[in-house]
């Protein structure tokens, strides 16, 4: 490996992307859309992530399934990862090009905290992961997209953030909440019943948990908690003293306590309508 | 049209070093010393925003003397190396030995070819991983400091190193003092004390102290603040 020594006049910077490319270590290019479309349903994909902001600063939580086709490919895949010290990213879609920005996001904020001196700002750095996905666009259109969340919290403004995406690099900053993946409908539709201002770490906790059980159960390739092979999902919050994952232990006691609440509810509804019994009389079971 | 007069290369070569020397005499100088945590290094620097020590990678660090400008593109191309390296194959195989040859490489290159020397004097250092996670990997299982001369000599030290124009007298101060296994406190007591001499008292505006603590978890490098520095140099007397 060559030495990186650069005249001034060639000098990258503190953008690691481009030292990655004069390095000449550069992901290949995708062949061109005109080169036919790559089968979406052999990609591996990963599902539902949501991000939402409370109190202290923002919680992120994704399930840990990834999925090719109808296949389960992963049981025990994570979506979320810590940014830097005082950020998170959380990703769906294609899960190979996914990881790989992700490695390369997390990197890039370093070396640049490294060559500068100091760390971008957080918009900075939303900023940065938006022209990553950008140049991921090609990709994209052949069936690879990949559409992270970023959270953080803005030390500057002393709050969380949290940030959408869009497949072409577009950037939306949400107010209070945000999912993305193929159960983000449900999710989403959860965490903003359940969200308020001023919510607190537990009850978001259990908001986020609630929104990816829901997601779960309706979209086959969102993965639901796993307590037989002790599967549980990823859950970080993002507050002032940084990036913290919750533990396993309490997601494992959060989920029980939430499975116990809803199999009660369940119990005392009515059943749902019994297949078998065929020659119902009321006649609803059309 | 002129004819360059002859000059025998023993005079090329003392001429340049003598030029390189004079340059790092005229800053001032640093110390990096092993203490129980991992590697202290304690420069004395009067201003706050142009560092002479500085991280590089997870466990390794950069210090430099003498020419600003020269020793940090060397400390921007190191962290270049560290990360790219790190990038195409892990966080694992960066290591303080192949950058510090890497560095004399350079150094030696720019001695022997270019018109001017670069007029610095660098540091590399590397963490030694817990015992537990290096797992008898010899190579990570002690701290090391590697002292980089303008010429491209490179120096493997033990215990504690001293950059810079006074090295000689302010490392025979420093040897007076060291112990194995000190605290930070003390190290931290026993380098500003070194590189102080007996005539002088050095306050934290006037020093820059980092640390490569085992204890910070992946990313060891950690500036002390002057606060801190003034409360550990200040319980001295007490």
């Amino acid at each position: 490996m060559r030495f990186p020594l650069f005249t001034p006049g060639s000098d990258p910077g503190p953008d690691f992307a481009e030292l990655v490319r004069r390095a000449g270590l550069e992901p290949p290019v995708p062949p061109s859309p005109t080169g036919g479309l790559l089968d979406p349903l052999a990609v591996t994909h990963g599902t539902t992530v949501v991000a939402v902001r409370y109190l202290d600063g923002v919680v992120m939580a994704g399930d840990r399934r990834a999925t090719s086709g109808n296949w389960i490919s992963h049981r025990a895949m994570e979506k979320v990862f810590p940014a830097d010290r005082h950020s998170a990213v959380a990703i769906a879609g294609a899960a190979g090009p996914a990881m790989e920005m992700v490695k390369l996001f997390q990197l890039q904020l370093e070396h640049y905290e490294k060559v500068e001196g100091s760390a971008l700002s957080l918009e900075g750095k939303a900023n940065q992961l938006g022209q990553m996905v950008r140049q991921h666009l090609p990709a994209a259109m052949q069936g690879m997209a990949v559409v992270p969340l970023f959270a953080g919290y803005d030390l500057r403004r002393r709050s969380g953030r949290l940030f959408q995406y869009d497949v072409t690099g577009g950037r939306y900053e949400e107010s209070n909440f945000a999912a993305t993946g193929s159960g983000s409908l449900h999710a989403g539709t959860v965490v903003k019943l359940g969200f308020r201002e001023g919510i607190g770490r537990g009850d978001v906790i259990d908001l986020v948990l609630a929104a990816l059980w829901q997601a779960a159960d309706e979209d086959s390739a969102t993965g639901g908690p796993d307590p037989i092979r002790n599967i549980y999902p990823v859950v970080a919050t993002v507050t002032s003293d940084g990036f913290t994952r919750v533990g396993e232990e309490e997601v494992a006691g959060r989920f029980e306590t939430y499975v116990a609440e809803i199999s009660a509810r369940a119990r005392e509804s009515r059943r749902v309508p019994e297949t078998s019994d065929l020659g119902g009389a009321d006649g609803d079971s059309s | 049209m002129s004819m360059p007069f002859y000059v025998a290369p023993e005079q090329v070569m003392k001429d340049r070093a003598d030029y390189a020397r004079k340059g790092i005499a005229r800053g001032r100088s640093l110390a990096a010393v092993l203490y129980d945590d991992g590697v202290l290094i304690c420069a004395e620097n009067p201003s706050t925003t142009l560092r002479k020590v500085s991280e590089i990678y997870d466990r390794i660090a950069f210090a430099g003397v003498g020419r600003y400008s020269e020793f940090d593109q060397l400390r921007i191309a190191g962290v270049r190396h560290a990360d790219l390296k790190g990038y195409s194959f892990s966080r694992e195989d960066v290591d303080a030995r192949s950058l510090a040859n890497q560095y004399a490489q350079i150094l030696n290159q720019v001695f022997t070819h270019e018109i001017k020397p670069l007029e610095v004097e660098i540091l590399v250092a590397e963490v030694a991983e817990d015992p537990e996670i290096a797992g008898g990997d010899e190579r990570r299982d002690k701290d090391q400091l590697f002292h980089i001369l303008y010429d491209g000599t490179v120096m493997d030290e033990r215990n504690f190193t001293v950059l810079g124009g006074e090295a000689d007298a302010i490392a025979a101060r420093l040897d007076e003092s060291f112990a194995e296994g000190m605290t930070l406190d003390q190290a931290l007591r026993a380098a500003v004390k070194a590189l102080a001499g007996s005539d002088r008292t050095l306050t934290s505006d006037e020093l820059e102290v980092a640390v490569l603590a085992r204890s910070n978890g992946r990313r060891a490098f950690e500036r002390i603040e002057d606060e801190r520095v003034d409360q550990i140099l200040g319980a001295e007397g007490q």
